[in-house]
């Protein structure tokens, strides 16, 4: 019996949320008194998984030059997870864990369970509590299937070291069973994505216009952040609808989320509710978003932003 | 060629949840329901399609007579024809299982979710969908293109876009960016009128239990106000965010 965690990865380094799954998959481990097992693809760096307390790593080599392919990555990590008996399989909340989750899902015959956002409960069933209505609530969800599959949401169970010696496995890529195939990916790997974030700096109406983002540039830059924009800012093309959060748009998980010129309307309070620190900087001060914000300035964001980006450049060096 | 829409009701994006019996089930008194958004941008490229090779568009969604409206207003946007398969599903493996014994009787040759349900947020109905009839499946779609049997595909990732080529038969998860905002269309009388002669079939459900139970339902903790701090007094903000809120 077992407990098989996905390690998503880039240019083979696994990425924090591997580390978070990691960390959340041992406390599932440890509660059934089981082993915690990984499965990664083209990783290099296996021993940074060693503060997680992992037990074994099957990292598992694809073709040169190949693309993420989710019929096969499935189909692969499914074959360990047969073999090892697992219990509960974790994947992330990312594009990628979840195109992957329901699959997984199908071929074990097994319970697909998205946006958890804590530990289960209970194991036999399993019991876990996960949120709905694009986080504007939460349930507790029963399982009828012995195997599970869990969609964890990112940041909500954090990290947590321990001590390990993780024991690499090499297991073949499985066969792909549909024709279906990646022949490019255009992505920017020079930004940190809103997925990946830990802080979120995002723009809405209250901007005026395109021509101004570069206030929410230059303040995410100096942060490390990634952008975003409100949903009327995507719909009238000021900025690409790969940056809207909201209800209908991408959800926002990070540490620290600024809103700068966005009202707070509720769909989009939805998309960034699991957000831990949300400021707003808004000249309405009957602005929505003053209810769901932990700190706020009212004040014209181009005075009160240049300020901002200006203070903390002072403050890295 | 043969189109299939699932499509979800869902409490419009406005809506404020609440719960009923105890916090066991929820609240649709007031509640005003809308086609699920994600599922509205693959219909309109679903009729987009029509009009350009001749597609059949159906619409299909599992629930009882109270989704029938939302049905019609698919018809009305321009479906060929609808179904309702008559079960109020518990989860998605339930809807997923019941498409798939429809799809076992009619060929689609394109099939398209959207990416999730803005109210359970599942997004599984798709994949597990394609996995049971051995199909591809390609979720978050923001560009769908055919030509003849061949389909290509934009998939949106976290910090871009994947590009991808395919066969029918193919399921997508459709989202914003497939068609947008300004591209979907409102019905108008004429679609309207339409929409009451097209045919709504109702069919029963196969028996399957779900995978899944919703056993209890629970709103975020209210929050504390919101801590202001004066427009002057930007040092006074970065010391909370380090000090307070310790997220700098």
């Amino acid at each position: 019996m077992a407990v098989v965690v996905y390690l998503e990865s880039q240019k083979g380094t696994i990425k924090k949320t591997g580390f978070e799954l990691a960390s959340y998959g041992r406390a599932v481990a440890d509660a059934l008194g089981e082993q915690l097992i990984g499965v990664g693809f083209n990783l290099q760096d296996t021993k940074s998984i060693n503060p997680y307390g992992m037990d074994v790593l099957y990292n598992v080599d694809t073709p040169e030059g190949s693309f993420f392919n989710a019929d096969r990555y499935s189909s692969t990590i499914a074959g360990i997870a047969s073999k090892e008996k697992a219990q509960v399989i974790v994947v992330s909340s990312s594009a990628d864990g979840r195109y992957l989750g329901p699959l997984l899902s199908a071929k074990l015959d097994a319970a697909f369970l998205s946006n958890v956002v804590d530990l289960p409960t209970q194991y036999s069933p399993l019991k876990v509590k996960r949120s709905c209505f694009t986080n504007k609530a939460f349930n507790r969800t029963l399982s009828q299937k012995e195997c599970n599959i869990l969609s964890l949401s990112s940041n909500a169970f954090g990290l947590n070291e321990q001590q390990g010696d993780v024991e690499v496995r090499s297991e073949p890529y499985a066969e792909a069973t549909t024709d279906l195939e990646v022949t490019a990916i255009d992505q920017a790997t020079d930004k940190v994505s809103i997925a990946d974030a830990d802080i979120v700096v995002s723009g809405g109406r209250g901007l005026k216009g395109p021509e101004n983002w570069h206030l929410i540039e230059d303040l995410a830059s100096v942060l490390d952040a990634a952008t975003a924009c409100s949903k009327p800012v995507s719909d009238m093309g000021w900025r690409p609808h790969s940056e809207h959060v909201g209800q209908t748009g991408k959800p926002v998980a990070s540490n620290l989320y600024i809103a700068i010129g966005v009202s707070g309307a509720i769909q989009h309070l939805a998309g960034i509710n699991s957000s831990k620190v949300k400021v707003v900087i808004n000249n309405d001060p009957e602005a929505p978003f003053f209810k769901a914000a932990d700190y706020g300035i009212v004040g014209d964001a181009f005075e009160v932003v240049p300020k901002l980006i200006e203070k903390l450049k002072a403050r890295k060096h | 060629m043969n189109i299939l829409v699932c499509i979800s009701p869902v409490p419009d994006t406005t809506s404020k949840i609440n719960f009923k019996e105890e916090n066991t089930a929820f609240e649709t008194l007031g509640i005003q329901y809308v086609i699920n958004p994600n599922d509205e941008f693959g219909l309109t490229r679903a009729v987009h399609l029509q009009q350009k090779v001749g597609a059949k568009v159906t619409v299909v969604t599992v629930g009882d007579t109270s989704c029938e409206p939302i049905l019609r207003k698919c018809l009305a946007i321009g479906a060929d024809q609808a179904i309702r398969v008559d079960l109020q599903p518990q989860d998605g493996f339930q809807v997923a299982t019941q498409l798939e014994a429809l799809c076992k009787k009619t060929n689609y040759d394109l099939i398209i979710t959207g990416r999730e349900s803005i109210d359970y947020n599942g997004g599984m109905v798709g994949g597990l969908l394609a996995v049971h009839m051995g199909i591809p499946y390609v979720p978050n779609c923001v560009h769908l293109d055919l030509s003849g049997n061949d389909v290509a595909l934009e998939r949106e990732i976290d910090g871009g876009k994947e590009r991808l080529k395919s066969s029918l038969p193919l399921i997508v998860g459709a989202q914003k960016g497939l068609v947008e905002e300004k591209d979907l269309i409102i019905p108008n009388m004429r679609g309207i009128m339409q929409a009451r002669q097209k045919p709504l079939e109702v069919v029963s459900p196969i028996e399957v239990t779900a995978a899944t139970l919703v056993e209890h339902y629970e709103k975020p903790p209210e929050k504390g106000a919101v801590k202001l701090v004066d427009a002057e007094d930007i040092d006074g903000l970065i010391d909370l965010l380090t000090n307070e809120a310790k997220v700098l």
